[in-house]
């Protein structure tokens, strides 16, 4: 009679999962062969730095319902966070040749970075959103627009107007060459960080008791008090966990292009919104598919010479996306298991 | 029983109770904006104890048990439980104190699976303890073993209550607020879901029952208090309520 005496979690990885495998390997071999070598490096990160600020969007929107309009202004502090530690305390200059030391510099930055920026998150919510969570939903949207502009005040009184270098810690160019494909090693790192860091997530909240509390959260904020769920905790601990993404994805665009600019949140906050409505807002997994669609769509752009309709491109996915399909691709919620 | 001691609010059965209540509410007021909704609630639940809030729709039944779950707090008046006042308390803190609810309309987390939904109940205990009393709550309720992989909001009715209320006896409640658990359910489901209600306080957990099925309540209560527009109308004996005229005309349909 008992046929489920042992209660365990679903596995995973069962046969159910190689076809969205497949379509991805599938659509990176295409991607490879439509913008080439140069572009398709170009590709993953963006990509890898829209899908991270995505996420952050879409948690957040997921259990609040506010479209946080100063998360890409976060993703900017990351980067010069990041650079400020690379040039400032450690006080680099340029490539780090020994592997180890690399490797080591590498994970320290992330750690150190992402915790400042979990902590700036838990700083702006407190601050910014917490006193209107009971406000008509247009007052935290314009909150949000003047934490944007705080924050690109800010550092741009400390690092100037214009582009700030950072050192370049890879060597540059450093690349190999599989199936006639030539890849950077920097590329691999980027996207290996971007899906450790995304897959981390999917178990965090998929898994974890505070995961499911933050998915019970977005599905009925008083029924999950009613179960003793801290909301304020929770929600504290979802800008924290968004704001350190964006904290990755700063570090990331800086590793790779080499400089941080007080308003390059802008518009990579824009694209990555357009990532988090084309993949479904609210849903961690369309958000990090939405972010390498949108990162394509830039690439190829300006691989065959449109690149000043990139944004054209973009914005009319995401009012297409509006118009046909406001759901999203995968359109569901935070509380869904992923 | 005799007509005095039915109509001596706020607890004329607590005489023969001897003791602090365990749960207490020392003339409640309430408001929703400008709305009086509860206006000078009193009445006790002592341990062990089955009570039960009857009243007609808008009475202010599910607002007498957001006032003790901290969801609303007073503006006049105490909510004490286990002699400590906890007007002011936090409704997520009051869970860990002892206090544990199936609220209106069940309140599923229809996309959490159901054992997601349990463990949720058991968001303030240990690991060890909630992977104990899952299979307490199993016994308790065989459909959701059954289903325990399933998301919430595929539940039918009935299975949606069963498990609202074994999500609300997972943080291990010395109270349990019921809130119209028989609402919206088959005749014979109603029956279950009372037998369990009964099956639960012999287990040694106090209830609070609010319900609109007044019959089945005084029936399985020990003492009941019928609310109107906001005060408590009528106290006792739920044997004795069941005999009075206005609870027998006003509630259980007789004319
Ligand atoms: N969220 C609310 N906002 C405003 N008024 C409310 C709200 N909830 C309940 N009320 C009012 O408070 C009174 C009591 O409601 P309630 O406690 O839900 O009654 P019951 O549970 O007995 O049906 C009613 O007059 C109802 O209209
Ligand atoms: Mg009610």
């Amino acid at each position: 009679m008992q046929t489920q005496r042992s209660i365990r979690l679903p596995a995973r990885l069962d046969g159910s999962q190689l076809p969205f495998v497949a379509a991805i390997a599938g659509s990176l071999v295409v991607a490879y062969a439509l913008v080439g070598p140069q572009q398709f490096s170009n590709f993953l990160t963006i990509g890898a730095v829209y899908a991270l600020i995505a996420l952050g969007y879409t948690m957040v929107y997921g259990i609040i319902e506010l479209i946080n309009f100063a998360h890409g202004d976060v993703f900017m502090v990351g980067s010069f966070v990041a650079l400020w530690i690379l040039s400032g305390p450690l006080g680099l200059h340029g490539s780090i040749d020994n592997p180890a030391l690399l490797a080591v510099v590498l994970v320290g930055l992330f750690l150190v970075t992402m915790l400042i920026l979990g902590a700036l998150g838990i700083f702006i919510e407190r601050f910014a959103y917490r006193p209107l969570r009971n406000a008509p939903r247009l007052a935290p949207l314009i909150t949000a627009i003047g934490v944007s502009f705080i924050l690109q005040n800010i550092m741009q009184a400390f690092f100037g107007p214009s582009p700030v270098n950072s050192p370049q810690i890879f060597t540059l160019n450093a690349r190999f060459d599989v199936a006639g494909a030539s890849i950077g090693y920097l590329n691999v790192f980027i996207v290996a960080v971007a899906v450790a860091l995304m897959i981390a997530l999917q178990l965090f909240v998929g898994r974890t008791r505070l995961g499911r509390a933050m998915r019970s959260t977005a599905q009925d904020r008083e029924a999950a008090e009613l179960m003793g769920v801290d909301i304020n905790l929770t929600i504290a601990f979802t800008f924290f966990i968004g704001s350190a993404l964006a904290g990755a994805a700063g570090i990331v665009w800086v590793l790779y292009f080499g400089y941080a600019v007080f308003n390059q949140g802008f518009y990579a906050g824009l694209f990555a919104f357009t990532a988090a409505v084309l993949g479904g807002i609210g849903n961690t997994t369309g958000a990090a598919l939405g972010g390498f669609v949108i990162g394509f769509l830039q690439v190829a752009a300006a691989q065959y010479g449109y690149s000043r309709w990139s944004e054209v491109a973009i914005f009319g996915v995401l009012v297409l996306v509006l118009v046909f399909r406001p759901t999203g691709l995968l359109g569901q919620q935070l509380g869904e298991r992923a | 029983m005799s007509e005095t001691s039915v109509q001596a609010p706020p607890a004329a059965g607590a005489a023969a109770r001897n003791g602090q209540p365990l749960l207490e509410l020392q003339d409640v007021h309430t408001y929703y904006g400008h709305i009086h909704a509860l206006q000078g609630i009193s009445l006790e639940v002592h341990r062990d104890e089955i009570v039960t809030l009857i009243g007609a729709n808008g009475a202010g039944k599910t607002t007498t048990l957001k006032a003790i779950n901290g969801l609303l707090h007073p503006r006049h008046g105490k909510v004490l439980f286990d002699g400590r006042d906890v007007s002011h308390v936090p409704a997520h803190e009051l869970v860990r104190a002892g206090i544990g609810q199936a609220p209106e309309g069940r309140r599923i987390f229809s996309r959490l699976t159901v054992l997601e939904n349990l463990q949720m109940g058991g968001y303030t205990r240990s690991p060890r303890e909630v992977a104990q009393d899952v299979e307490r709550v199993f016994a308790l309720f065989p459909r959701l073993r059954e289903r325990a992989r399933q998301n919430g909001g595929t539940l039918s009715g009935g299975e949606q209550q069963m498990l609202a209320i074994g999500r609300a006896l997972m943080c291990r409640p010395q109270v349990l607020l019921l809130d119209e658990p028989s609402l919206g359910l088959s005749p014979i489901l109603v029956q279950q879901i009372f037998a369990i209600i009964r099956e639960i306080n012999a287990q040694g957990t106090t209830i609070l029952l609010v319900e609109q099925n007044a019959l089945q309540a005084l029936n399985v209560a020990h003492r009941g208090y019928v609310l109107q527009t906001g005060r408590v109308v009528l106290a006792g004996e739920a044997a004795a309520l069941r005999q009075d005229e206005m609870v027998r005309k006003a509630y259980l349909g007789e004319i």
